[in-house]
């Protein structure tokens, strides 16, 4: 069966922003997909308002929409592009969700739509717990018993039946969320009421706990003859309780024999083919009870998924290309394996290392919420390692994480692990409660000698991974006692340097993982002498490939990882090279935007014939597509993993700008190693960064900046901010994401707070800033060749000054200021730039109050906003920047000097917050806390607006309610934009005093309680659906429960809300857009005119991204 | 919270053995071609000479220690960790294992299952398997694939460079040898069919599998194993419904038995099935040739095109011989025989049928253990052809 000759024109759904549960591994998947699909010489339409992917790059697909991804707005892209099939399996729950709605709505028939991969029935079999559980029934599988109920009544009949701890899920809700588990009664009922109201069928499914279990995943591939073949097996090191997403996962299985293995794929392939998945992908949950083996089915995804993401990773296979290819027609074994090249991708890849996935967590940004780790999943990355044994995998992997603590390191003090006190009831406490803390509680527990026995017993994990754990605290004791005068203990190192250490007992140790901080660690020395030491003795590592096959055939794809084996393969070659650092695990305030920049890097300079080799550490992302790069190394983005790439592959230079912090942070120490890097310099970023030699960069070009110190110090700080003024702006130096950035408006919130910050980051002095209240803020992105330079944006935000840049909305153009200010913030930037002899990509962010224009920050790389300033404008200012790293000038790459570019129409950036996974208030401040992001892009301000707030999940509405409750510095400014919405026919509701001010200027507003105030009050207005928008503006630090109640409400019941009075207008403009402006849709390519791909044309995309 | 309990003799045993890697005595594998690959000795003491050859399986180290077909090899396994779920006594495939020696790249210190008696090391000593841990086995994998499957000895360290390598010089090569004498039954024995007999099967026991028997004896079948001498007039008197010709190690050209009464069987109407061994000396009774492989295939990933329907199975496989295919569904030299399954990953033979005769044959493992069971299938292929006698 080769391809399709019937379909012409294909429909794929992206997934929309990055929010828990819904990661960037659905732009690695869209992405293959949509590269797979034109291929094979069909015309592409693709749909996706997250403008930081790379799926979204308009060289891509032939038609790109970055348009809201709802059944709606979809429909009028159908009737557009008219395609002949929609591919619904690439872009998460999002697109099975939206193409199920197109199916029922009649829209697919209407306009006759094939879908294709799975069809509606399996999604629906598959999604529906309760066909599903009727399905695996009908072939003789298990499913964790237990029922679904649509009131509470029915849930505490069948919880009677099972038992407690009972685990509650709502239907059709994304990465389990308003999952729960309850121990009793009580938590039983809040947790089905949650999920009733979660659920958008009002449905939960009450399942037997099997808690403790095994916990295993198979990702299965079928074609449309029927052929089934297991990709790659899962183990998860964290047992049944903690979500997948959130628990370190290990590929291959480690502990299931062979006979246990074959019964999960014979069970799985017996599922795929009840289901129906036509031809595509799909992952199998299975939990496996460790005392008699009784295997469960828990869920099955009839598409690509995080863990598909992983499962190609892991092994090379290319799932979703695959997958894109069998759904139009192809057999697996039609198709070659990509890695190989000459054998067949009809087999099951097998593994001779072994692959850990560690989950990335941003509690610190949350810390009202609950730590715990359960069936809704909290983490928001995850970084993967490749090592030859376990061991060695889960080293690298925690290293590859960044959390600050080096590899697998317990902290100084017990706090640092999370525990109270230092006691055993505490650690054995601490360990019966899976949190991200775990994995180093138990090695503490190792440490002080607990038995891996009973480690189980509390933590449930497998006594084989415990073993493993074990060993390496065992070695551990024994380097650190190596010719060290009474044996065994760490203390006992000290002063002994690495007397005794030899090139065995390195090789011994980096063979188990260590990386030479931890060694270092150990016989308290510094890194730079152990690493020394090992390079004298030659203990360095070998880079093996992944190949899908354990070396039984040769592999022809250079995708690679270091290890301490006998010989290394894939030797480099003498091109012309360069190396692109990526930026590690997503966290929040470094994501998918820094990916999308690091690919746009290497398509460039592979395109200009330098041979590009990526090191990035995750799993999710494009850049780790192994033939996104000429060479791929899938590891840790620390100095010790870098140099040693570096000293292999000997490339032109290094690009660190384009990662974010991960990687700058590295320029440093690879330049003091004598390591080329590309752009701007060392020394540049470093006055960019430093505050001191900032603020002299800022008087040598008479920018002006608020008044400003740096303290080292509590008491320092009180001075500074004595003398700066107050409200000021407090934050450690070197931080991404607003991390521990705070406006404090006295000396005790300043004390308060400076404790906090120093523990932060002990090696960095805190900055104090008078903060500008009331100011407008502005982010100038450009790119400079030394010389010239080119503005690529200026965006101003909508929201006011103080909200983290990466939290508020943006518009380009700017909207409300002065064009005088604007002409001064490129004046400024293009001196920044010059000043600094920045090579590649600058980030300008401005204040403006007054007609003054304040510099507050210069970033010499790559900001969060370029992949954004890419789509407004349509021009690729990364694969720019990169160019003009290697030596091009600006001119030469083809960017206009003379006009700097405008954007097509307006263009809203809007982000999107994990407000409804944390239970914590929604009030925007300096700390950035939004995971994604969504692109609204329209003529008008209005339209750009809404459509921006319907792809972040809140529909603006047309008519009904407005509930109204401000503070009195917002009475004045509320009340013209809420005469707006009267005008429009809404029903304006107020508390007390709003109302009462409203009502004196002529606005009708009935009077509604504040919760606390009376019954009913707002959040009861918004449970009974009597409230479709909110306005809320805090009443300050102290009195803000009863918001945060009504708040909360509002996120679970998803009414849309302002909590500032700029968002508030923006939101009555795009109510006005929806009502008396047409919804239009456009691609990309018919806004910038670029209409050079079409059908069975080699188009651009065939020359930027490898075929 | 944890709502079972481990079971004490886990508890007990964990951490017992060698706990650290380091402490094992070092060891090393001497290859045919002089090259060298350390590691550390983790069964039993001794020298083990065989040839070296490599395996792909991530799962299933018991099934192929057991294997009597790998009789006369050294198994490299290629997934790093080894020993991870211990022993457990249903899942061998013969009484003991047959493998010359074993080389891993980690072998697990403790096992974790339910299911387990028993750790693999403590197995390996107890049945005197040599074996070497901390081998780099994917460069050992490499040098295979380049160089080809060839002799090698495996010994601690102590035993000096020159007496291993005389030793190696004077092991006799694969090519050429009849090994089943090593392996067959020496007396008939049977496997009682699971429920009423329907057939009964006699099997040419070359080394068989007991999956393989199993398999039969769960379709209704009594299962007559016997060994590789028997004549057939013997297996005609004894009333067969059906031949089964198993595997067994070693090459195919050097064993004379069971060719003759594979064709006579056939040309009486009694079904034949031959696996491995079994349809290397299906293919030669009908004038077909065998050649030795540069390194075999032995994994559980191949996959087989059934030429029948074009369906792929996925395969598990063991064999260092191979059928040499003819032209198109032919077979080499045998004009009696066509080809019903092709491997995708080199185009060899994997199954064959007689053009007239109930007579097939796979070159892969339907039985599977350890590996897929995609191909169990043909177990009730042979059953209906028994079945329209």
């Amino acid at each position: 069966m080769p391809r399709r000759d019937d379909l012409g024109s294909i429909l794929l759904i992206g997934s929309g922003p990055i929010v828990i549960g819904q990661g960037c591994e659905f732009d690695y998947s869209g992405t293959q997909a949509v590269r797979a699909l034109r291929e094979e010489g069909y015309r592409v339409v693709l749909v996706n308002s997250n403008p930081a992917t790379i799926m979204t790059d308009p060289d891509l697909a032939h038609r790109t929409y970055i348009e809201p991804i709802t059944a709606e707005w979809v429909e009028r892209i159908i009737e557009r592009e008219r395609p002949q099939a929609l591919l619904p399996t690439m872009g998460g729950q999002t697109a099975l969700n939206v193409a199920l709605d197109l199916h029922d709505r009649g829209v697919l028939e209407r306009w006759n739509v094939e879908l294709i991969g799975a069809d509606a029935r399996a999604i629906r079999m598959a999604e529906d717990r309760e066909e599903f559980a009727a399905a695996m029934v009908r072939i003789g599988l298990n499913v964790p018993t237990g029922g679904f109920a649509r009131t509470v009544d029915q849930a505490l009949g069948i919880v009677d039946d099972i038992g407690y701890p009972a685990i509650i899920r709502p239907s059709f809700t994304l990465g389990g969320s308003g999952g729960g588990i309850a121990y009793n009664l009580e938590e039983f009922r809040v947790a089905v009421q949650r999920g009733l109201d979660l659920s958008p069928v009002n449905e939960v499914l009450i399942d037997r706990s099997v808690i403790g279990w095994k916990e295993y995943e198979l990702e299965m591939m079928r074609d449309g003859a029927d052929n089934v073949l297991v990709v790659c097996s899962i183990e998860n090191v964290d047992p049944m309780g903690v979500h997948t997403g959130d628990s370190i996962t290990v590929a291959p299985a480690q502990t299931l024999s062979d006979v246990e293995y074959q019964a999960m794929r014979d069970a799985a392939i017996a599922i795929i083919r009840e289901i129906g998945v036509e031809a595509g992908g799909c992952n199998i949950q299975f939990a496996v009870n460790p005392g008699d083996g009784e295997m469960l089915v828990v869920e099955m995804n009839p598409r690509v998924s995080r863990s598909s993401a992983l499962a190609s990773k892991a092994t090379g296979f290319p799932i979703a290309r695959i997958g894109a290819k069998l759904a139009v027609g192809y057999r697996l074994d039609e198709l070659p394996n990509d890695i190989t090249r000459v054998t067949p991708a009809s087999f099951e890849p097998v593994l001779d290392y072994v692959v850990v996935k560690f989950p990335r967590f941003a509690f610190e940004k949350f810390p009202a919420a609950d730590p715990t780790l359960g069936v809704q999943m909290k983490a928001v990355g995850e970084a993967m390692a490749i090592g030859r044994t376990f061991k060695q995998a889960w080293q690298k992997g925690l290293r590859g994480l960044e959390i600050d603590r080096g590899a697998w390191v317990t902290g100084d003090r017990p706090q640092d692990d999370g525990l109270a006190d230092d006691t055993e009831e505490t650690l054995r406490a601490a360990l019966r409660r899976p949190t991200a803390d775990r994995p180093f509680q138990v090695k503490r527990a190792l440490e002080k000698g607990c038995a891996p026995a009973e480690i189980h017993q509390v933590t449930g994990i497998d006594p084989w991974f415990l073993a493993q754990f074990a060993e390496l605290v065992d070695a551990e004791r024994w380097f650190a006692g190596l010719g060290v005068q009474g044996q065994g203990q760490v203390e006992d190192a000290a002063g002994a340097g690495l007397t005794g250490v030899d090139a065995a007992a390195l090789r011994h140790m980096k063979r188990l993982g260590f990386s030479d901080q931890q060694l270092a660690r150990l016989r308290s020395v510094t890194e730079r002498e152990v690493r020394d030491l090992r390079w004298e003795l030659g203990v360095r590592p070998t880079y093996q490939m992944v190949d899908t096959c354990a070396g039984e055939f040769p592999a022809a794809t250079p995708y690679l990882y270091s290890a301490y084996e006998s010989e290394s393969e894939a030797p480099p070659s003498d091109a012309r090279k360069v190396l692109i650092l990526g930026s590690g695990p997503n966290r929040i305030g470094q994501g998918i935007e820094f990916d999308y920049c690091c690919v746009q890097a290497a398509l460039a300079l592979r395109a200009d014939g330098f041979e590009t080799i990526m090191v990035n550490s995750n799993p999710e992302t494009v850049s780790t597509d192994f033939d996104i790069s000429d060479r791929l190394y899938f590891e840790p983005l620390t100095l010790e993993d870098v140099i040693e790439i570096v000293a292999r592959e000997q490339p032109e230079g290094v690009i660190v700008q384009l990662g974010g912090q991960t990687p700058l942070k590295l320029a440093k120490p690879l330049a003091d190693l004598g390591v080329p890097i590309l752009g701007t310099s060392v020394d540049a970023i470093d006055r960019a960064e430093d505050r001191d030699r900032f603020v002299d960069l800022c008087r040598s070009i008479g920018a002006a900046v608020p008044p400003n110190g740096v303290a080292t110090s509590v008491e320092q700080a009180v001075r500074v901010a004595a003398k700066v003024g107050y409200p000021a702006l407090v934050r450690p130096s070197y931080v991404l994401g607003g991390r521990a950035m705070e406006i404090v408006y006295d000396e005790a919130s300043l004390r308060s707070y400076f404790e906090r910050a120093v523990r932060a980051s002990p090696d960095h002095p805190v900055l104090i800033d008078r903060f500008l209240e009331d100011a407008f803020e502005a982010d100038v992105d450009a790119v400079c060749d030394g010389e010239n330079v080119v503005i690529a944006g200026v965006m101003q935000h909508i929201e006011d000054a103080g909200v983290h840049s990466g939290d508020s909305a943006c518009v380009l153009p700017p909207y409300l200021l002065k064009d005088e200010e604007v002409d001064e913030m490129r004046r400024l930037t293009r001196r920044f730039a010059t000043e600094l002899g920045v090579i590649g990509l600058i980030n300008v962010q401005f204040a403006i109050r007054d007609g003054l224009v304040y510099v507050l920050e210069v970033n010499p790389r790559a900001s969060r906003t370029v992949p954004f300033v890419a789509k407004a404008t349509g021009i690729a200012f990364a694969r720019a920047a990169a160019r003009v790293m290697v030596g091009r000038s600006l001119a030469d790459v083809g960017l206009d000097l003379e006009t700097d570019p405008s954007p097509v129409g307006v263009a809203m950036k809007e982000a999107v917050f994990p407000f409804e996974k944390f239970n914590v208030d929604v009030i925007l401040g300096p700390e950035m806390r939004s995971t994604g992001e969504v692109m609204g892009l329209d003529e008008s301000f209005g339209m750009a607006y809404a459509k921006a707030q319907v792809s972040a999940g809140a529909s603006l509405p047309t008519s009904g309610t407005v509930v109204v409750t401000v503070n009195n510095n917002d009475k004045a400014t509320v009340t013209p934009i809420v005469r707006r919405l009267h005008e429009l026919g809404f029903t304006i509701r107020a508390t007390g005093g709003t109302a009462r001010y409203l009502r004196a200027r002529g606005v009708p507003a009935e009077p509604i309680f504040k919760v606390g105030e009376g019954r009913p009050d707002i959040a009861d207005g918004i449970i009974s659906g009597e409230v479709q928008l909110l306005i809320n503006t805090p009443l300050g630090k102290k009195s803000q429960y009863d918001d945060y109640t009504m708040r909360r409400t509002a996120i679970a019941y998803r009414i849309p809300y302002c909590t500032t009075m700029s968002a508030a207008s923006a939101a009555a403009d795009a109510v006005i857009a929806l009502t008396h402006r047409r919804r239009e849709v456009r691609s990309l390519q018919e806004r910038f005119g670029s209409d050079t791909a079409r059908a069975g044309e080699s188009g651009t995309a065939s020359t930027s991204f490898p075929s | 919270m944890v709502p079972w309990v481990w079971p004490d003799r886990h508890r007990s045993d964990m951490f017992a053995g060698p706990m650290r890697l380091r402490d094992q005595p070092p060891g090393y594998l001497l290859l045919e071609d002089g090259r060298i690959f350390e590691g550390r000795m983790a069964g039993a003491e001794g020298v083990a000479l065989g040839e070296v050859v490599f395996n792909t399986s991530l799962t299933g180290y018991q099934e192929i220690l057991t294997d009597p077909s790998y009789a006369g090899q050294i198994v490299a396994m290629t997934a790093p960790h080894i020993g991870n779920y211990g022993v457990a006594p249903a899942d061998a495939e013969s009484a003991r294992p047959h493998v010359a020696g074993f080389v891993v790249r980690e072998l697990s210190l403790v096992h974790s299952s339910w299911r387990s008696q028993e750790s693999l090391s403590s197995y390996l000593r107890r049945n005197g398997v040599v074996t070497l841990s901390e081998v780099d086995t994917r460069a050992l994998t490499r040098h295979i694939r380049s160089a080809g499957a060839m002799r090698a000895a495996l010994a601690s360290a102590a035993v000096s460079e020159d007496s291993l390598r005389q030793r190696l010089a004077a092991h006799p090569r694969m090519e050429g040898l009849d090994l089943t004498g090593m392996v067959s039954t020496s007396q008939p024995y049977e496997v009682p069919p699971a429920g009423e007999e329907r057939f009964l099967v006699v099997a040419y026991d070359f080394g068989m599998k007991s999956r393989s028997a199993e398999l039969l004896a769960e379709r209704c079948c009594r299962v007559r194993a016997v060994p590789r001498d028997t004549r057939f007039e013997e297996i005609l008197d004894s009333g067969a419904d059906g031949l089964f010709v198993s595997n067994g190690p070693g090459d195919p050209e050097a064993v004379v038995h069971a060719l003759e009464t594979i064709r006579r069987a056939a040309e009486d109407g009694i079904p034949v099935l031959g696996i491995c061994l079994g349809h290397q000396l299906v293919a030669r009774a009908f004038g077909g040739t065998t050649f030795k492989m540069r390194y075999g295939h032995r994994a559980g990933n191949h996959p087989v095109r059934r030429l029948s329907d074009g369906a792929v199975e996925i395969t598990a496989q063991n064999h260092g011989f191979a059928v040499r295919g003819g032209e198109g569904v032919g077979i080499d030299a045998a004009p009696g025989l066509r080809l019903t399954h092709v491997n995708l990953n080199d185009g060899t033979v994997e199954g064959l049928e007689h053009r007239e005769l109930p007579v097939f044959s796979v070159q892969y493992h339907p039985e599977a253990a350890p590996g897929p069971h995609d191909s169990i299938y043909l177990f009730d292929r042979f059953i209906e052809a028994m079945a329209q006698v």
